[in-house]
């Protein structure tokens, strides 16, 4: 048994209490803590990439044999997501620390580590009642961050993100209910064995299972209809945490692509094309809200949540196909759109905290203003889709691979309007915020200078603030240079997450080895 | 038995999804743990319900035993249902504190032009 599986678990497990309980007064003593986490994260994030080229490899809890234990199984596709997590969470934690978001509340850094532990769980387990907990996990720890540092709005979005995601679990718990009850199992693995012996005409309550899923995963990954709380907890999330929820939408799709391509996926005559049916047209309405929402923007933040939503609704047209090509497409764009939507968070935090408020208003152009400009056209690029970065990449592979006769029309008119909504929205803010700003002159400014020292919103950006919104932007561009190689590796991962079969034998066939 | 448990989990649920549906703190709060009790009774019923028996198998002759895995698995949702509880009562309170105002609907994001501080 290859111990290394758990660790990416039990390291934040281990540290956030220590930050938590220990080092509560002591803010440079939790930073460092917390970047060694992070740092440590990456290192063994990388160890199981490298070690993930194989089977998927099984991790027994307490070395009960699966499916009577929890397993973890640690395949490439788990890899990749684990290696994107731990990439991100460095990049937002830096930035977090090197903008001082992280002092203006208490328990910043315990909560990001508990919240790492349960992201990374959750792409690890593969037992379908332990991604319940690690969903709660991250939604304990993401509860506690949505409303880090406080103010009027940011307890209301907080609320409504609360009892939305509570609801959410509820629903997920009946699902669970549903499927213990007309399987027996909760293992993924078995799961699938199980439900490929279910005829189709006694096989009503494993339906009602699928759909509810794909509610609950559908609900954490914004997708229409359940897709209404994104904008509003995303707008007023402070923007280091906006960016590492980034990955949370993923979480959802993750979830998707694990559960309804193993167990409920194509070739299971159970929910044989049940899925496939409903998850187009809620996508092509997902990408509809988030191009309409750039568009009708008034604030930077809500803009970059709704490019969010579109974002979301491109990656699950792409899922919904279920074929090899398309979840290859699928991976690709949602590496991609992870970084881009953290970038763009991450540039419109630099602005906002030297604009003083996100609105989309022309006023007098901040310190630095060609730097934030330069950085906002080159994450807007990645956005929207546009060449040379990598969202052209994936959106091209997206298309290429929705070339079913049927949907065709649909999906590519969807993706392509979308993408030039896009486009224009961000378009518009960058003019009104970058370059009509120059144009005006601050009346005031002469009485304002002895004090720049002091004020927040005249200081520049240091070099320790951009890194990070370069280190991602640098992301990026290595995912577009490296495209090639990216999506061969992707292709195996897609490989493997479709051979029900091999991951069925590697989690319930080694019993006797160990 | 199967009628009781059924019934139970359906008006719970109704309850608690017309709690919900109020918009406030309070009823909501309300609402989502009758709905939490509700998915529990619920649980408990998908390992199929039994009386009067263990659940543990029994070495010394053919003595019944019920499904033990649903009873831990209520275990797991209870705990984790009162500390999310717990969680949104403070949020609630923290929200409510601070805007003066109890209703879950937030206005538009967008409604403000001034924009928000960061």
């Amino acid at each position: 048994m290859n111990h290394w599986i758990i660790a990416p678990v039990v390291l934040p497990a281990l540290l956030a209490p220590v930050i938590g309980f220990v080092m509560r007064h002591d803010i440079v003593l939790a930073r460092t803590a917390s970047i060694f986490g992070a740092v440590a994260m990456l290192a063994i994030a990388v160890g199981l990439f490298v070690m993930s080229g194989g089977d998927p490899q099984v991790y027994y809890l307490g070395n009960w044999p699966a499916p009577f234990g929890i397993v973890l199984v640690l395949d490439r596709l788990s890899a990749v997501m684990v290696l994107l997590t731990s990439v991100l969470a460095l990049i937002v934690l830096l930035h977090a620390v090197a903008t001082g978001w992280d002092s203006r509340g208490r328990h910043f850094h315990a909560l990001f580590q508990f919240q790492l532990m349960g992201i990374v769980g959750a792409f690890l387990t593969g037992d379908i009642f332990n991604l319940f907990v690690f969903f709660e996990i991250l939604l304990i720890a993401s509860y506690g961050l949505m409303i880090h540092s406080g103010g009027k709005d940011r307890m209301r979005a907080g609320l409504q993100y609360v009892v939305i995601n509570l609801a959410g679990s509820t629903l997920f718990l009946f699902a669970l209910g549903v499927l213990y009850a007309t399987t027996g199992t909760l293992n993924i693995a078995d799961l699938a064995l199980r439900l490929q012996e279910i005829p189709p005409e006694e096989a009503a309550l494993v339906r009602v299972a699928a759909m509810l899923l794909l509610i609950v995963f559908g609900l954490k990954a914004a997708l229409f209809p359940v897709q209404f709380w994104l904008p509003a907890t995303y707008a007023n999330a402070p923007a280091p945490v906006a960016a590492l929820f980034a990955i949370m939408t993923k979480v959802g799709a993750y979830a998707i692509l694990r559960i309804h391509t193993v167990v409920f996926g194509p070739g299971i005559d159970a929910t044989d094309g049940l899925v496939q049916t409903w998850l187009l047209p809620a996508a092509i309405v997902t990408i509809a809200i988030g191009a309409i929402g750039v568009l009708g923007a008034r604030r930077l933040m809500p803009l970059i949540a709704f490019s969010v939503v579109g974002s979301m609704g491109t990656l699950m047209a792409a899922i919904s196909a279920f074929t090899p090509e398309a979840t290859t497409a699928a991976l690709y764009y949602l590496v991609h759109s992870t970084f881009a939507a953290a970038v763009l968070f991450l540039v419109a935090d630099l602005v906002v905290t030297r604009r003083g408020r996100d609105s989309l208003a022309v006023q007098p152009a901040t310190v630095q203003n060609g730097l934030f400009a330069a950085l906002f056209f080159a994450a807007a690029i990645a956005m929207a889709g546009m060449p040379p970065l990598s969202g052209f990449l994936g959106k091209l592979l997206v298309l290429d691979a929705l070339r079913d006769p049927g949907t065709m029309v649909w999906a590519w008119a969807a993706i392509l309007l979308g993408s030039l909504l896009t486009i224009v929205g961000l378009a518009r803010a960058g003019s009104q915020l970058f370059w009509k700003s120059v144009s005006v002159t601050n009346d005031d400014a002469d009485e304002e200078t002895p004090e720049a020292d002091e004020d927040p919103t005249k200081r520049p950006a240091g070099a320790t603030e951009v890194a990070p919104t370069v280190v991602a932007l640098a992301v990026l561009a290595a995912l577009t240079v490296l495209a090639g190689p990216v999506s061969n590796y992707l292709d195996g991962a897609t490989e493997q997450l479709f051979d029900r079969d091999g991951y069925v034998t590697s989690v319930l066939g080694t019993e006797g080895e160990e | 038995m199967e009628i009781v448990v059924a019934s139970s989990v359906a008006a719970l649920t109704a309850a608690g999804v017309y709690l919900i549906l109020r918009l406030r703190t309070f009823a909501t709060i309300l609402g989502l743990a009758l709905l939490s009790y509700a998915v529990n009774v619920f649980l408990f019923s998908s390992g199929r319900l039994a009386i009067d028996l263990p659940p543990i198998l029994s070495k010394y002759g053919d003595a019944g035993y019920t499904d033990p895995l649903p009873q831990a698995l209520v275990l797991t949702a209870i705990v984790i249902s009162f500390g999310m509880t717990a969680v949104l009562v403070m949020v609630a309170l923290g929200a409510f504190v601070e805007s003066d105002d109890d209703k879950i609907d937030m206005d538009s994001p967008d409604e403000t032009e001034e924009g928000n501080a960061p």
